[in-house]
């Protein structure tokens, strides 16, 4: 065989994980770009940035010290921690009545919380905008607020639900057996074990609320988020501080999700403890045996 | 025992998240559609009287972006799918000890802002980028050619902000596939290609229903990549509707236009889910669907 032929069938052979690697590479490219970005040495005025002028860490030092960035990205920390906390709660009751329980109207439920999901951004926005409009509500961070909390349900149900579907009601029963009441039950073994899949979803509504800005544009008023601000300033030249704090958001978004996981995992270890995930014995083993 | 009281229980836990998502998805529906039928100016205010004339003005003045959205979003979603389907098979089954870190890269633009994603692709391809001096060495663009304010452009940004609603659907199908049926397929002796078209892909039919709409709804709806990374003749519905809203405050013009946009989504949603013959995107099951 020629070394052109070999090549040629090695290449076929491989041609699946090439591919995927050129596919992943696609998806890392602008975040790669965005954190080496940020240690480039650029000057305040150019529009577009890159390590030509040298490698600095001058923007890493000085990520706090734009105020307008600061006022938007604290606007946008308080929106989200806000909106994040009601439409966990809202959710995660949701998800719990279309899991455990059985009732008239749930499939109408369903659709509720799955529409919202199908619907554009633009959608959204523009209709939250008209009702605003129709009562002359002034527009600010309590719109974004009802906006973000509106978008994020949907999310935090589908989450929790996943989780809830998994779960070995037999530890409740067993609680309950134990002579725990409803209550105890609930916040001893329901909430613990509950607690992963409530924790994702309330980091997945965080992150849909920091990095919202179709939604917002619309029903933001002169409130400016982190988004927002990026948008306001992106025609005229971003302050390369917007890449260091997107670098550092990213790094803290991986460093919560790789806690939740790890997290998970034990919550699922401790949870494994079920008689029927116990390989089945062949044979019962004899009376005198079983007390050793 | 207390069986009134029991039968409640779920309405008091949905009662709050029901009662947000009418308040404020369902009646603002309701008033766009109220909105779309009024007329006047900013001016003189506007006036309800069913003008439905809206509908059609609204289209009929804008059909070139709708159409520009349903070719950009149309060929934003093939082209996902395509990337989509190798990387999910690849990650599925042949990752071994990657999986974990691949299905990281997978998702992790979702950890950087949206916005400064699209930005930071604006200065990829922007004219003085290496990326678009090697294409124009290649050839692949003419000498002078830019790619920024193209409609590449804007395809190629709709496909990378878009693509892990396409690959996570796709892999979480294929991860559940059962590979004897294809080893069945094989042992009865087809071809590695029939066996691919005639079991794996049947069955991997719900991923890609679910990544298709996925993909195609919030592609159809976008404007911030035809707005960063297209120039003037790349405009899409999404930013029509955004300028009319916010800019030109022709509220009528802008909410008939929304609420049609809304339409035909579900109309193609619709016809789509009938002519795939799925219901995972609408059903109980749509926990698979979800990011």
């Amino acid at each position: 065989m020629s070394v052109a032929a070999r090549s040629w069938a090695s290449l076929r052979r491989n041609a699946l994980p090439i591919y995927a690697g050129f596919a992943v590479a696609y998806m890392l490219i602008p975040i790669v770009v965005i954190a080496v970005f940020s240690f480039g040495d650029t000057p305040k005025d150019k529009l577009t940035f890159g390590l030509d002028d040298g490698f600095t860490l001058e923007y890493w030092r000085t990520i706090f010290s734009n105020t307008q960035l600061n006022e938007a990205f604290t606007t946008s920390l308080r929106l989200a921690a806000l909106s994040t906390v009601i439409s966990t709660a809202i959710g995660t009751l949701m998800a719990i009545a279309l899991v455990r329980h059985k009732f008239v109207g749930r499939r109408a439920a369903n659709l509720l919380i799955v529409i919202p999901m199908a619907t554009p951004e633009v959608v959204i926005g523009a209709a939250l905008l008209s009702m605003f409009i129709y009562y002359t509500f002034a527009l600010g961070f309590t719109t974004l607020l009802i906006a973000h909390v509106m978008f994020s349900i949907s999310f935090v149900v589908v989450v929790v639900r996943s989780r809830l579907i998994g779960f070995d009601r037999h530890l409740e029963e067993a609680a309950a057996d134990l002579g725990a009441t409803p209550l105890a039950t609930f916040r001893t073994v329901t909430l613990p074990l509950l607690a992963p899949g409530v924790v994702a979803a309330a980091l997945l509504a965080f992150a849909l609320s920091i990095d919202d800005f179709v939604i917002s544009n619309f029903n933001s008023g002169t409130t400016v988020t982190f988004p927002l601000y990026v948008y306001g300033v992106s025609l005229r030249g971003i302050p390369v501080q917007v890449n260091a704090l997107a670098t550092l958001l990213f790094v803290v978004a991986v460093i919560c999700v790789a806690l939740v996981l790890w997290q998970q995992r034990r919550a699922e270890r401790l949870a494994a403890v079920r008689p029927e995930r116990e390989p089945a014995a062949p044979i019962p083993a004899p009376p005198a045996q079983a007390t050793t | 025992m207390t069986s009134l009281r029991q039968r409640l229980v779920p309405y008091w836990l949905l009662g709050p998240g029901l009662l947000w998502l009418v308040v404020f998805f369902v009646v603002p529906m309701y008033f766009m559609g109220e909105l779309a039928l009024r007329s006047g100016s900013l001016t003189t205010g506007f006036t309800f009287d069913w003008a439905w004339s809206n509908f059609p003005d609204s289209l009929s003045g804008h059909s070139e972006q709708v159409v520009r959205s349903f070719v950009y979003a149309g060929t934003a979603t093939v082209l996902s799918l395509l990337i989509a389907y190798p990387l999910a098979y690849a990650i599925a089954f042949r990752a071994g000890r990657f999986k974990p870190l691949l299905l990281f890269a997978v998702i992790a633009p979702f950890f950087t802002t949206y916005l400064i994603r699209t930005i930071a692709w604006k200065t990829i391809l922007s004219d003085d980028s290496p990326l678009v001096s090697v294409l124009q060495t290649l050839a692949l663009i003419p000498e002078d050619g830019r790619v920024l304010a193209t409609s590449g452009a804007v395809i190629a940004g709709l496909t990378y902000n878009f693509l892990p609603f396409m690959i996570l659907p796709l892999y979480a199908n294929l991860e559940r596939l059962d590979l004897r049926l294809v080893e069945a397929a094989k042992d009865l002796y087809s071809s590695s290609r029939q066996a691919f078209l005639r079991v794996t892909l049947p069955l991997t039919m719900p991923g890609i229903v679910a990544g298709v709409l996925l993909t195609f709804i919030p592609a159809f709806g976008d404007y911030v990549n035809a707005q960063l990374l297209g120039g003037t003749g790349q405009a899409m519905v999404g930013n029509v509707i955004q300028s009319l809203y916010l800019n030109q405050r022709d509220y009528p013009e802008a909410a008939a236009l929304s609420f049609l946009m809304m339409a035909l989504i579900l109309a193609v949603v619709v016809v789509y889910i009938r002519f795939a013959g799925t219901g995972a995107f609408m059903g109980d099951e749509d926990e698979e669907t979800s990011r």
